[in-house]
C-alpha cells in the first residue's frame, strides 16, 4: 500500500503527464466529467458520480475512422492511425470499471474492435473506491465491489489522503515511486461503507427472472406500456450509460473529402432502425423494451449471464422523466408469471 | 480479424442493367479486375458512396462468378437514388461478405428446392438458385415461384426465360404478377395464392424472400400444404451499420441479424420477438 496527500496529487499528476496523457475527473463548466489532465485542471475525484460515464476513455462519443477522397469517378480511401499512446485513467469507481469488462465483451469479441482495442490495451486504469454510496447506487446487485473496485491501481481517499494499491505490473510501477503506508485506514473506511451499502434503498433488488429461458416472456410483458409510458425518447440513459454501446456510422463532407466517423448513437430514437420501407420499432414502447430488454435478457443471453447494467445510477439521476432501469427490474425482476 | 472490417475497399461499377421501372443490377469488380472477395449465397456486402452514406445489399450474384458481383437494388431510399444516378466506370465503396449464408454445402444438398420469391425478394435467392444450377447435380427438384406487381417488375427475366427456363436446367419457372396485364399470358394471383395452388409436396426444402406481407402468408399457405417450419427458409432485411453485431441496430431478441443471419430458418425465427 502506497499513499499521496491530496494536497500533493497535483504535483504528482503534473509529473506523470509529462510521459503520459492522464484522463480524470474534472470540473468544467460546472460539471465534473472525465477529462484530460493539464496543470491546473480542477479535478474532482471525490465527486461520487461524473455526469457521463469514464466510456469515452476506450469508446469516445465521436472518432474519425477514415477518410475517402473523390476524384472524378475515382475513390481513395485513407486510414486513421489507430491511438497507439500509452495513458492513464484515474478516479474510475468500480461501477464505471465493471461497465468495461461489459464493453471488452462487444468490443473486443470475434471481430474486435480495432480502435476500441487499441486504447484499450495502452491504458493503465486507477480506480477510486466509493466512501459515500448515495441512495442511487445499486452496483451490488452486479457483483460490483465498490470498496475495493478493479483495475491496474485501486485507490482509496482517507482524511485527505489518497492510499494506492498496485494490481497488475503496470499498476505497481506506475505508483512505485510513492510513500508507503500501512491500510488500517482503508480497512476501517471499508467496513463503514459496507454498512452504508447494505442499507441502500436497490441493494437488494431480485434479478432472477431475467435469465434467458424467459425471454419471450418478459418480451410479452404487459407491464411495457406503463413503463414506458413517460419516455420522451430523448436518449439520455443512454448517453450517459456506461454500457450502452449502440453507434451510427455518418459521413462528414468537410470540402476537401469526406471523414467517416462513428458517434454514440441511442435506441431510444425513431430513426434508430428506421429504413426507406420504415422501422420496426414504431412507438416508443418497442424503443423503450429493446433498451432493457438488452441490457437484462439479450445481452445475459450472449454472455454468461452478465447483465448490461452496472448500477451506476446515472439513468436515475439524469432522466427528466424519472424513468430508470430499477422501475423495470422491480417491475419485472422478481415474478416470473405474474406479468 | 483487423480494421478491413470497417474500413471498405474500393470497387468499380463496370455494368448497370435496368431490370425494371425501379430497380437495377450493378455489377462491381476490382479496379484491377476480379471480383471484390468470395462469398456464399445469401450473404451480404456493405455498399458506399462517400459522403451520402452506407448500406447492407445482398450479392445477387453467384459465388461461382470468379470476375464480378452483381447486386440487384431497388430505388427507395437516398443512397439508392445516389447509386441509381451513377455511370459505368464510377468507383463505389464496398465492405463484406457479412452473415450466415444458406446452407447450400449443407442441409440443402440433395433436396428438393422450393424458391418463393417476391419483387425484389428476388435478388438474395438469385445467387442460391445460380449456385444450384452451377452445381446442378448436387441437388432434386427445383421448383421456382417468382411474382411481382407487373410483368415490367420482374427482375432479371432474360435469365429467367434463356437460362432458367432452359429444359437441361431442370427447373420449373412459375412466374406470377398480381394484376392482368395487356401482353401477358402467363398467371396471374398473388404470390401466396399461386403457391396455394401449385399444391407443392411438402417434402421439399423452401426458401422464400420478399415483402414481410408476402412472406407472412407464404408460411401461411405452406403451413396449410403441411410444411413444417423446419423446411422452410428466409433472408432478413434490418437497418445495419457495422455488419459486426456491434452497433446494436438490428438486433432482434439475442441475435444480430447481420452476424447471426440474416439467413434465418423458420423455426429459429418463431423464438424471436416478432420485431422484424
Amino acid at each position: 500500500m502506497k499513499k499521496l496527500l491530496l494536497s500533493k496529487l497535483d504535483e504528482w499528476l503534473t509529473t506523470l503527464s509529462e510521459t503520459q496523457r492522464i484522463i480524470l475527473p474534472i470540473k468544467q463548466t460546472d460539471q465534473v466529467n472525465f477529462g484530460v489532465y493539464a496543470p491546473g485542471a480542477e479535478v474532482s475525484l471525490e465527486t461520487l458520480r461524473t455526469v457521463k460515464s469514464a466510456k469515452d476513455a476506450f469508446f469516445p462519443q465521436v472518432e474519425n475512422m477514415m477518410n475517402f477522397r473523390s476524384e472524378g469517378k475515382s475513390i481513395s480511401v485513407e486510414t486513421v492511425p489507430l491511438e497507439e499512446e500509452d495513458f492513464i485513467l484515474i478516479g474510475v469507481r468500480g461501477c464505471d470499471e465493471k461497465s468495461f469488462e461489459i464493453l471488452d465483451r462487444v468490443f473486443l469479441s470475434d471481430p474486435f474492435d480495432p480502435f476500441y482495442a487499441a486504447r484499450r490495451k495502452h491504458a493503465t486504469i486507477v480506480t477510486l473506491a466509493c466512501s459515500r454510496p448515495d441512495e442511487n447506487c445499486f452496483c451490488t446487485n452486479f457483483g460490483v465491489d465498490p470498496t475495493n473496485p478493479k483495475g491496474d491501481v485501486t485507490s482509496w481517499i482517507v482524511d485527505g489522503t489518497l492510499y494506492l494499491t498496485g494490481n497488475t505490473e503496470k499498476g505497481e510501477a506506475l505508483i512505485a515511486s510513492l510513500e508507503d503506508a500501512n491500510d488500517e485506514p482503508v480497512a476501517a473506511q471499508q467496513n463503514k461503507t459496507r454498512e452504508i451499502l447494505e442499507k441502500l434503498p436497490f441493494a437488494h433488488l431480485d434479478l432472477n427472472g431475467f435469465d434467458g429461458d424467459h425471454l419471450m416472456e418478459k418480451f410479452s410483458s404487459s407491464k411495457w406500456a406503463d413503463l414506458s409510458e413517460a419516455c420522451l425518447g430523448c436518449g439520455t440513459c443512454t448517453f450517459v450509460c456506461p454500457t450502452c454501446q449502440c453507434y451510427d456510422i455518418r459521413d462528414y463532407d468537410t470540402g476537401r473529402g469526406v471523414q467517416r466517423y462513428r458517434c454514440w448513437d441511442s435506441c431510444m430514437y425513431s430513426d434508430f432502425t428506421l429504413m426507406a420501407h420504415g422501422t420496426n420499432r414504431p412507438t416508443q414502447v418497442e424503443r423503450f423494451r429493446q433498451r432493457f430488454m438488452h441490457k437484462l435478457v439479450y445481452f445475459p443471453s450472449n454472455n454468461d449471464g452478465t447483465y448490461s447494467c452496472v448500477g451506476c445510477g446515472r439513468c436515475l439521476v439524469k432522466c427528466p422523466q424519472n424513468l430508470n432501469i430499477v422501475k423495470v427490474i422491480k417491475a419485472l425482476g422478481g415474478d416470473r408469471n405474474d406479468n | 480479424m483487423t480494421t478491413d472490417n470497417l474500413i471498405p475497399m474500393v470497387g468499380v461499377v463496370t455494368q448497370i442493367r435496368r431490370d425494371t421501372p425501379d430497380i437495377k443490377t450493378f455489377r462491381v469488380e476490382k479496379p484491377e479486375g476480379g471480383k471484390c472477395f468470395d462469398h456464399m449465397p445469401g450473404q451480404c456486402a456493405m455498399i458506399s458512396i462517400p459522403g451520402v452514406g452506407e448500406a447492407m445489399f445482398s450479392i445477387t450474384s453467384s459465388p461461382t462468378v470468379q470476375e464480378y458481383q452483381e447486386f440487384s437494388i431497388k430505388k427507395c431510399g437516398h443512397l439508392t437514388e445516389c447509386l441509381h444516378a451513377m455511370d459505368v466506370g464510377q468507383q463505389i465503396l464496398i465492405r463484406g461478405p457479412f452473415g450466415k449464408h444458406f446452407p447450400v454445402e449443407g442441409e440443402l444438398l440433395g433436396k428438393d428446392l422450393l424458391f418463393i420469391a417476391g419483387g425484389v425478394g428476388l435478388a438474395p435467392l438469385h445467387s442460391v438458385i445460380d449456385y444450384v444450377l452451377a452445381n446442378r447435380d448436387k441437388y432434386g427438384q427445383v421448383d421456382v415461384v417468382y411474382g411481382s406487381r407487373s410483368k415490367d417488375d420482374l427482375l432479371d427475366i432474360d435469365q429467367i426465360q434463356n437460362v432458367w427456363m432452359d429444359p437441361k436446367n431442370r427447373v420449373d419457372v412459375h412466374l406470377t404478377i398480381d394484376r392482368p396485364q395487356e401482353g401477358w399470358d402467363g398467371h396471374v394471383a398473388f404470390v401466396p395464392t399461386y403457391v396455394e395452388e401449385l399444391g407443392f409436396d411438402p417434402h421439399k426444402t423452401v426458401l422464400v424472400c420478399g415483402p414481410p406481407i408476402m412472406i407472412k402468408f407464404v408460411l401461411q399457405a405452406l403451413t396449410k400444404l403441411g410444411f413444417t417450419k423446419e423446411q422452410i427458409y428466409t433472408t432478413m432485411e434490418l437497418r445495419m451499420k457495422c455488419g459486426l453485431g456491434k452497433c446494436g441496430r438490428c438486433n432482434i431478441g439475442d441475435k444480430y441479424v447481420c452476424k447471426d443471419g440474416p439467413v434465418f430458418r423458420f423455426d429459429e425465427l418463431s423464438e424471436l420477438p416478432d420485431e422484424y
